[in-house]
């Protein structure tokens, strides 16, 4: 390889996501509302589906908490939206869930295996029907009206949430941090016994991730208009970012990202076309996608990647 | 250096250490020999506080440390080698070896400290950017001892560097070992191998059923009718 393809190559990496990012930032200039609409539900899939990976990725705890973060930011949102503006109301509603995490993450981060999978999931349950509860018995009503901002407004704040969820990772990644992390994924005894404190650094990454979640819940909830607990705490939200993490592979950065955008879309087209069968064919999807590609998307292109250059070098 | 007095431990009810009391000095090999399931790793455990004793007292370096959390005893300068490698395994040499200088006190100072490891078992730089899991047996166990130098340790504690290795391979080992002993890391060994732990070894001790039964100099252990017939088998 010479030089020339190297240079290309490196700043390529390095231009092709600014490129990306630009051409989605000028699109509400000339696309239609739906497509505006429909970028925003795939970037909130997107941001869910990393943020998730952040933890759960390296680690290997599997966390179904996500419904739960983004739940309390659809709840911020819904409690303060008509006091605050919407930058503030995303920030709190991200803070709110963060400190959730923090204490939650505290308390449970000591289990491992099936049982934090388990406790994490009841978090669900337990927030669902603890503001069901409250709204039927203290406050008198079930659900919320929720003031709504305008589509274009939305998507670019989504759009915001996304670029600094992927800068936070990026820091993580190369950090003394991000091997603690990894280590703790591969030997979570080895790891504390060359002074790595395992429960803080989980319990901190766990909590970063649930911020961006809570962040991306506030800020869908104005799209909304109307919420109760059982739309702002949907269990499918914790089940989902876990598909397309899956579906898109862990491996790599844009793994979960290709996977969530995927999958956006696939949902979004499949609700449209057979409203009734949609879950149908989902699942038959995602089956075939683990029966056949098990390192999900990612490691596909990187076995056709390396099956083409192993034939180009073998006719050279 | 490390003054261990009349600690027990227990697993839940289960009482794994009967009031053990024990020292190292500076420079020092202390090897500690006893049957399986005797409570070595326990004690091992309780020392470098994966584990915490619930009566006596551990002191490192003038300070108090049972009761204090692993992460914060290898800041003190001590480093816990586990048995069985306990290696990383997908993340390459040089990652595995970066993360023994994890405290910010030794993380500034890593690349120095790789080195000098690096310098002791020359073999892991050819190989620094393999994974770990392809890495021969005993290249793991230089992986192993080497995370645990990063750390620069006063102490170095080696749980059972022998096993699963060849001979030639223990031999290589134990020279490392001696060697960390002339520069100054006092080394606190656990080994089944008796016969070579011994010759190493300056003091020992012996474990059994969670007491010391028996502890001294270990030319003179080597000597002992009990050693020779329980664990040398003469």
């Amino acid at each position: 390889m010479d030089i020339a393809r190297v240079i290309s190559k490196r700043s390529s990496a390095l231009w092709a996501p600014f490129l990306i990012l630009i051409l989605l930032a000028s699109l509400p200039l000339c696309a239609p509302q739906y497509t505006i609409i429909l970028l925003t539900t795939i970037f909130m899939y997107i941001v869910i589906t990393v943020s998730w990976t952040m933890f759960s990725g390296p680690t290997g705890y599997i966390s179904l908490a996500p419904a739960a973060f983004f739940g309390v930011g659809v709840y911020t949102s819904a409690l303060l939206g008509l006091v605050l503006p919407l930058p503030a109301i995303i920030g709190i509603g991200g803070l709110a869930s963060f400190c959730l995490a923090l204490f939650v993450g505290a308390l449970t981060l000591r289990l491992r295996g099936t049982y934090f999978v388990m406790f994490t999931f009841g978090l669900v349950e337990l927030l669902l029907h603890f503001v069901l509860w409250w709204e039927v018995n203290i406050t008198g009503t079930t659900g919320r009206v929720v003031p709504t901002v305008n589509n274009t407004k939305v998507f670019y704040f989504m759009l915001i949430i996304f670029v600094i969820l992927m800068f936070a990772l990026y820091t993580i990644r190369g950090s003394r941090f991000g091997l603690a992390l990894e280590a703790i994924g591969q030997n979570e005894d080895a790891a504390a016994h060359t002074g790595v404190n395992v429960t803080m650094v989980k319990v901190i990454t766990f909590a970063i991730s649930a911020f961006f979640m809570g962040a991306a819940g506030a800020l869908m909830a104005t799209r909304w208009t109307y919420i109760d607990p059982k739309i702002a705490f949907n269990p499918l939200l914790s089940f989902m970012p876990v598909l397309m993490a899956i579906f898109g592979g862990m491996g790599q950065l844009y793994g979960p990202i290709i996977g969530a955008a995927i999958f956006a879309y696939l949902e979004e087209f499949l609700i449209t076309r057979f409203p009734y069968y949609y879950m149908l064919i989902f699942g038959t999807i995602m089956v075939i996608a683990i029966v056949y590609m098990p390192e999900g998307l990612v490691g596909l292109i990187r076995r056709l990647l390396k099956s083409s250059t192993e034939g180009r070098h073998a006719r050279t | 250096m490390l003054q261990v007095s009349d600690i027990d431990t227990y697993y839940g009810n289960i009482q794994a250490l009967w009031g053990v009391s024990l020292r190292i000095d500076e420079a020092e090999i202390v090897a500690l020999v006893g049957a399986n399931g005797a409570g070595k790793t326990t004690l091992l455990n309780t020392v470098s506080g994966l584990l915490h004793p619930a009566s006596g007292r551990i002191e490192f370096c003038g300070k108090r440390i049972d009761g204090m959390a692993a992460y914060a005893i290898v800041q003190l300068g001590m480093s816990h080698i586990p048995e069985g490698r306990r290696l990383f395994p997908d993340m390459s040499t040089r990652e595995n070896l970066q993360l023994g200088a994890y405290p910010r006190r030794l993380w500034k100072h890593k690349e120095k400290t790789l080195e000098e490891v690096y310098k002791i078992f020359p073999i892991l730089k050819e190989k620094e950017s393999q994974l770990a899991r392809t890495l021969s047996g005993g290249e793991q166990q230089m992986v192993a001892i080497g995370r645990g130098l990063m750390s620069m340790p006063r102490l170095c504690i080696i749980d059972e560097p022998s096993s699963g290795l060849a001979p030639v391979v223990v031999d290589e080992i134990f020279q490392i070992i001696l060697r960390l002993r002339n520069e100054d890391i006092g080394i606190f060994l656990v080994e089944q191998n008796v016969q070579q732990t011994l010759e190493i070894a300056d003091r020992a001790y012996v474990l059994e059923n969670g007491r010391i039964t028996l502890g001294g100099e270990s030319k003179e252990l080597l000597q002992q009718e009990v050693i020779r017939k329980a664990y040398l088998g003469l």
